[in-house]
C-alpha cells in the first residue's frame, strides 16, 4: 500500500511539476534586464518610462510610435480631423480586436480610458487637457473633442493605454491608483489589455513574466518570434553587465558607459546605440518663500536668479561628458532634446561664463558664504545618475554650496517630485518627450501645478501668464505662430533658469547577436517586432 | 590590540591597588599599570608576544595601518571629504599614470569622482577603524554589564537575559544591523541622515554584536561566583555591585579581551559590508566598504584599482587583527602553552 501511495505521489507531484513549468512547443523566450523595474502596471499611474515600456507589452494604445517615431495604427486604424468640427478627432477602432480575458475591445473601452486617464491621480492628465469630451457613437468609432483645434492630438496618445472597462469595474479599478501616497490597487498589480504578450506573474523589483498572446491581432503582422520575457531589473551595473556576459540575460536596455567596450568586444554580443529623445536636467524649488533642505532661514536661496545662474554656470557639463558619460551624452544648454519641435541650437548653447563669474553671482545674490541644500537623485534610472550627482556635489562646492546627496531607488525617489508637497528643493529629472513638441515639455514642466498640468513641476514656479500661453498651444492651428509661441516660452524658461540643464543621453542596448532588434527611439522597446535567429 | 588596551584595560588597572583582589598573570600583565612596566615586559605574555612572529608582523601592521589612518589629514596628499577640492576631470586615473586632461599624477590612481584613492582609503580606513572600535566598545559594555549580572544573579533574570541573547543569536549578525540601520533611516529627518550614518553604523554592528560577550562573562562569572574570595567580599558585606566590578570583572577580562580583537576584525567587515549594500556611509563620506562598493562598477571595464587597493586595504587590517587576535588567545590559555 505505501508504494502505490508513494507512486501516485510521485506521479502527480511530477505532472503538477510538469504543469508548472510547461513551455509552449517552439517557445522562445528573451531574458530582459534594466536597472529599474516598473513602478505598477496601472497604466495611467506614472508616466515614466520602465512603466509605460512594460505597458507597451501586455497593453496599447489607439495609436502607437514605430522605430523611426512614426505614429502608425495601434488600436485605430484611422484617425483624422472631423470634417464638420474641426475640434473633433475620430478614430477608427480596429475591428475583432479581444482582451486577454477574451472581451471584445470596443470604442466604449476607449472612451473609459481616456476617461480614466484624464481623472484624478493619473500622471497623463497633462496629455489630455484640451479634452473637452470624449464619445463612442458605435463600437468602432471613437470622437474627442477638444477646446479649440488640436492638431497633434494624435502624438499625445502614443502611450495612452487602453483598459477593459468590465474587467476595471469588476475589479474596483476604475479610479487611478495615487502612486504618489502609496496606494495599492488591483490593476496596480494585474492586467488585462488587448497586448501582444499576456501577464504570466509577477513580483515586482524581482521578476516579471510574458507569455505571447496567441489570439493577438497583429500576429500576421509582426514577427512575434519571442514568446516569452522574463524580465528583471538589475539595478547594480556590474551585476547588469555580467549577467549579459554570462548569457544569464539576452538582453539589456541600459549597458553601462563604462563597458560598452567590453560587451561590444564579447562574442556572441553586441551594442546598439541611438540618441535618445530624453533630456537629463535639474529642478531647483525657486517658487517657495522657504524651503526646508537648506539652513538659511526664512528665504529661500534658490530664489534668488542669480543663485540658479550660479548653479548653472558651476556645472561643468564637458567634464561630466568626458569621464562620467565617457562621451556617451550630448551636453545641453536647454532641457529639449534636438528631435524636439521648438528646439533650436541657440536655444541649447551652453551658459558661458567661468567659475569666477559664478562666484560673483552668488555674492551679488548675497550667498556670498554659501549655503547647504540638500540634493534627491534616483540611482536605478537613468544612465550614471548617482554618479553624475555625486560630480555635482563636488561642482557646487566649488561655488559655496554644501550639498548632501540623498540618493534612492526610484520608487521612492519620483514620489518626491510628483507628490507636490515640495519634498524636494533640488533633483534630477530626465524628460523623454513622446510627442515630439515642447508643448509636452511645458504642460508637464513649465505650467504651474494644477489639477491638470504641471504634474512634475516640483519647481514652485507659477506665472499665469504664462500658464495661458502654454494652454493656448494645444488649439493652435497656425504652426507659425504657435512655434513663435513655443520660442517665447522657451526664452521666458531660460531666463528664468528654472531648471539647469545637463545633457541628453545615448541608448546604448546590449543584446546578444541572435536578437535582433533596433533600439527604440524612446527606448521602449516593442517585443513583437523582435526578431531570433 | 595594542591601540585599544589603555581604554579596555581601564576598570582593571584601577583595581590593582585593591589588596583584596586575587589575580592571575595574565590579567596582571594586561593590565600593565605604568609604575610596573619592568614586569609587563618580563609577563609570560610580553614574552610570548616578543617571541612570536605572527603577532610582531600583524601588530605592526595593523600599527601602520592605524597610524595612516589616524595622521590621514597630515599624509594624505587630498582631502577627498571636500567635494569643493575635487576635480572630475581627474575621474578613473590610472595608478602612477598622469591624467590625459589634467596631467596630475596618483599614487594608486583615482576613482570615478576624480578622488585619490590612496587619500581616499586613508580617510576611508578612519571611517572602518572608528565605527570598529566604537562598535566593539558599544557590544562589550553592553555584553560585559548584562553578562556579569546574569552570570552573578542567576534565577530568573539570569535566564531572561540569555533568552534575549539566544533570540538574537538567531538572526544573523548582518541582518539586525540592517534592522537597525532601517529603523534608523525611516525615523531620522533626511537632512541629518549623513551627520548621524557613523553614529547609526556604530549602533547597529554594536548592538548585534553584544551577545558573544555577554555569554562569555556570564560562564566565566559564574565560575567565579563560587570562589573563596567572592564569598569572602560578600561576607564583609561589599555590595553585588561592588563585588561584580570590582572583584569579579578583573578576572574575566581576558577572554573578553580575545573576543574583542576578533571581533573588532569582525565589525570591521560588518561595517564594510553593510557599505557595500550602500546602508552604510555615505558615498560623500566613503569608508573601505563604500570605496569597494563604487569600484565594483569598474572591474569589467578594467579599472581595477578603484576596487583592488580598497580591498586589498581591508582584507590585510581585517586578517592583521584576526591574527593578532589568535595569538592572543593562545597565549592567555594556559593549556596552550
Amino acid at each position: 500500500m505505501p508504494t502505490t501511495h508513494r507512486k501516485a505521489a510521485a506521479i502527480g507531484l511530477t505532472a503538477l511539476l510538469l504543469a508548472g513549468t510547461a513551455i509552449p512547443a517552439g517557445a522562445e523566450t528573451l531574458r530582459w534586464a534594466r536597472a529599474g523595474d516598473a513602478l505598477t502596471l496601472d497604466p495611467h499611474a506614472q508616466n515614466e518610462n520602465p512603466t509605460v515600456t512594460l505597458s507597451h507589452q501586455i497593453m496599447e494604445p489607439l495609436v502607437i510610435r514605430d522605430q523611426n517615431a512614426e505614429i502608425v495604427p495601434a488600436l485605430a486604424t484611422e484617425w483624422a480631423v472631423s470634417d464638420d468640427d474641426p475640434n473633433v478627432w475620430i478614430f477608427k477602432l480596429r475591428e475583432g480586436v479581444k482582451f486577454h480575458d477574451g472581451a471584445d475591445f470596443t470604442a466604449s473601452d476607449a472612451k473609459f480610458s481616456l476617461d480614466r486617464a484624464r481623472g484624478p491621480n493619473s500622471n497623463f492628465k497633462e496629455l489630455l487637457a484640451s479634452i473637452k469630451e470624449v464619445r463612442a457613437p458605435d463600437d468602432l468609432t471613437l470622437e474627442i473633442e477638444t477646446d479649440g483645434p488640436n492638431p497633434i492630438m494624435p502624438a499625445n496618445l502614443t502611450n495612452l493605454f487602453m483598459m477593459d472597462q468590465q474587467w476595471a469595474e469588476a475589479n474596483n479599478a476604475t479610479e487611478v491608483q495615487d502612486y504618489a501616497a502609496g496606494e495599492d490597487t488591483f490593476a496596480a498589480k494585474n492586467a488585462n489589455g488587448t497586448g501582444p504578450y499576456k501577464l504570466v506573474s509577477r513580483e515586482p523589483d524581482v521578476r516579471t513574466v510574458l507569455e505571447v498572446n496567441e489570439d493577438y491581432w497583429g500576429k500576421d503582422e509582426y514577427p512575434l518570434e519571442v514568446t516569452r520575457i522574463e524580465y528583471t531589473p538589475i539595478q547594480n551595473a556590474a551585476t547588469r553587465v555580467a549577467a549579459l556576459l554570462s548569457g544569464e540575460v539576452d538582453f539589456i536596455q541600459d549597458v553601462p558607459v563604462q563597458d560598452l567596450g567590453r560587451v561590444g568586444q564579447t562574442a556572441g554580443l553586441e551594442v546598439r546605440s541611438r540618441p535618445q529623445n530624453r533630456s537629463i536636467f535639474f529642478g531647483l524649488q525657486s517658487g517657495a518663500e522657504d524651503i526646508a533642505s537648506d539652513n538659511i532661514d526664512g528665504r529661500n536661496p534658490l530664489a534668488s536668479k542669480e543663485v540658479r545662474q550660479a548653479m548653472n554656470l558651476a556645472i561643468n557639463r564637458d567634464a561630466i561628458r568626458q569621464v562620467v558619460m565617457r562621451d556617451q551624452s550630448v551636453p545641453s544648454g536647454v532641457i529639449a532634446p534636438p528631435l524636439v519641435n521648438g528646439w533650436t541650437e541657440e536655444l541649447d548653447k551652453l551658459p558661458e561664463g567661468t567659475i569666477e563669474d559664478a562666484r560673483a553671482l552668488m555674492e551679488q545674490a548675497g550667498y556670498g558664504d554659501g549655503f547647504s541644500i540638500r540634493l534627491d537623485c534616483p540611482n536605478d534610472r537613468y544612465v550614471n545618475d548617482e554618479a553624475i550627482c555625486q560630480a555635482v556635489v563636488g561642482m557646487m562646492a566649488q561655488i559655496g554650496i554644501d550639498v548632501n546627496l540623498d540618493a534612492k531607488p526610484k520608487a521612492q525617489y519620483f514620489p518626491l517630485i510628483t507628490s507636490g508637497n515640495g519634498e524636494t528643493d533640488f533633483y534630477m529629472v530626465g524628460w523623454g518627450v513622446p510627442t515630439f513638441d515642447s508643448e509636452y515639455i511645458f504642460n508637464f514642466l513649465v505650467h504651474s501645478r494644477d489639477g491638470d498640468y504641471g504634474s512634475w513641476n516640483a519647481t514652485g514656479f507659477s506665472d499665469p501668464e504664462l500658464d495661458a500661453k502654454i494652454e493656448s498651444l494645444a488649439s493652435n492651428t497656425d504652426i507659425e505662430a504657435r512655434d513663435a509661441a513655443i520660442r517665447e516660452i522657451w526664452d521666458r524658461v531660460q531666463d528664468e533658469v528654472l531648471y539647469l540643464p545637463l545633457h541628453n543621453q545615448v541608448l546604448n542596448w546590449g543584446l546578444k547577436d541572435s536578437v535582433v532588434a533596433e533600439v527604440d527611439p524612446e527606448d521602449a522597446p516593442k517585443f513583437k517586432t523582435f526578431r531570433l535567429n | 590590540m595594542i591601540d585599544t588596551r589603555p581604554e579596555d584595560a581601564t576598570p582593571g588597572a584601577q583595581d590593582i591597588g585593591a589588596p583584596d583582589a586575587p589575580r592571575e598573570t595574565s590579567a596582571e600583565a594586561l593590565a600593565g599599570p605604568r609604575g610596573r612596566l619592568g614586569r609587563a615586559w618580563d609577563s609570560d605574555l610580553a614574552w610570548s608576544f616578543r617571541h612570536s612572529p605572527t603577532a610582531l608582523i600583524s601588530a605592526g601592521l595593523v600599527l601602520l595601518l592605524v597610524l595612516g589612518a589616524v595622521l590621514a589629514p597630515w599624509v594624505a596628499p587630498h582631502d577627498p571629504f571636500d567635494p569643493g577640492t575635487l576635480n572630475l576631470l581627474n575621474g578613473f586615473t590610472p595608478p602612477l599614470e598622469p591624467n590625459a586632461f589634467t596631467g596630475d599624477t596618483f599614487l594608486l590612481g583615482t576613482d570615478d569622482q576624480g578622488r585619490d584613492v590612496f587619500s581616499t582609503i586613508l580617510y576611508g580606513m578612519r571611517v572602518s577603524l572608528f565605527v570598529g572600535v566604537s562598535a566593539v566598545a558599544l557590544a562589550m559594555l553592553i555584553g560585559i554589564a548584562l553578562g556579569l549580572v546574569a552570570g552573578y544573579a542567576g534565577g530568573v533574570l539570569d535566564a531572561v537575559i540569555m533568552r534575549i541573547a539566544d533570540v538574537q543569536l538567531t538572526f544573523p549578525a548582518i541582518l539586525v544591523a540592517m534592522l537597525i540601520f532601517g529603523l534608523a533611516k525611516g525615523i531620522i529627518p533626511v537632512q541629518f541622515r549623513d551627520q548621524v550614518a557613523i553614529w547609526v553604523l556604530i549602533l547597529a554592528i554594536g548592538l548585534s554584536d553584544w551577545v558573544q560577550f555577554a555569554r562569555v562573562v556570564r560562564s566565566a562569572t559564574m565560575v567565579e561566583r563560587g570562589k573563596e574570595y567572592v564569598q569572602a567580599a560578600q561576607l564583609i558585606g561589599r555590595s553585588g555591585g561592588a563585588i561584580m566590578l570590582r572583584h569579579i570583572l578583573p578576572n574575566v577580562l581576558s577572554p573578553v579581551l580575545v573576543i574583542a580583537t576578533i571581533s573588532l576584525a569582525l565589525a570591521i567587515i560588518a561595517e564594510a559590508t553593510l557599505s557595500f549594500l550602500g546602508v552604510g556611509a555615505p558615498p560623500t563620506q566613503p569608508s573601505l566598504g563604500t570605496l569597494i562598493r563604487i569600484g565594483q562598477g569598474y572591474l569589467f571595464s578594467g579599472e581595477w584599482w578603484i576596487l583592488a587597493f580598497p580591498a586589498l586595504t581591508l582584507l590585510v587590517l581585517a586578517l592583521a587583527v584576526n591574527l593578532l587576535g589568535d595569538w592572543l588567545r593562545d597565549a592567555l590559555n594556559p593549556r596552550l602553552r
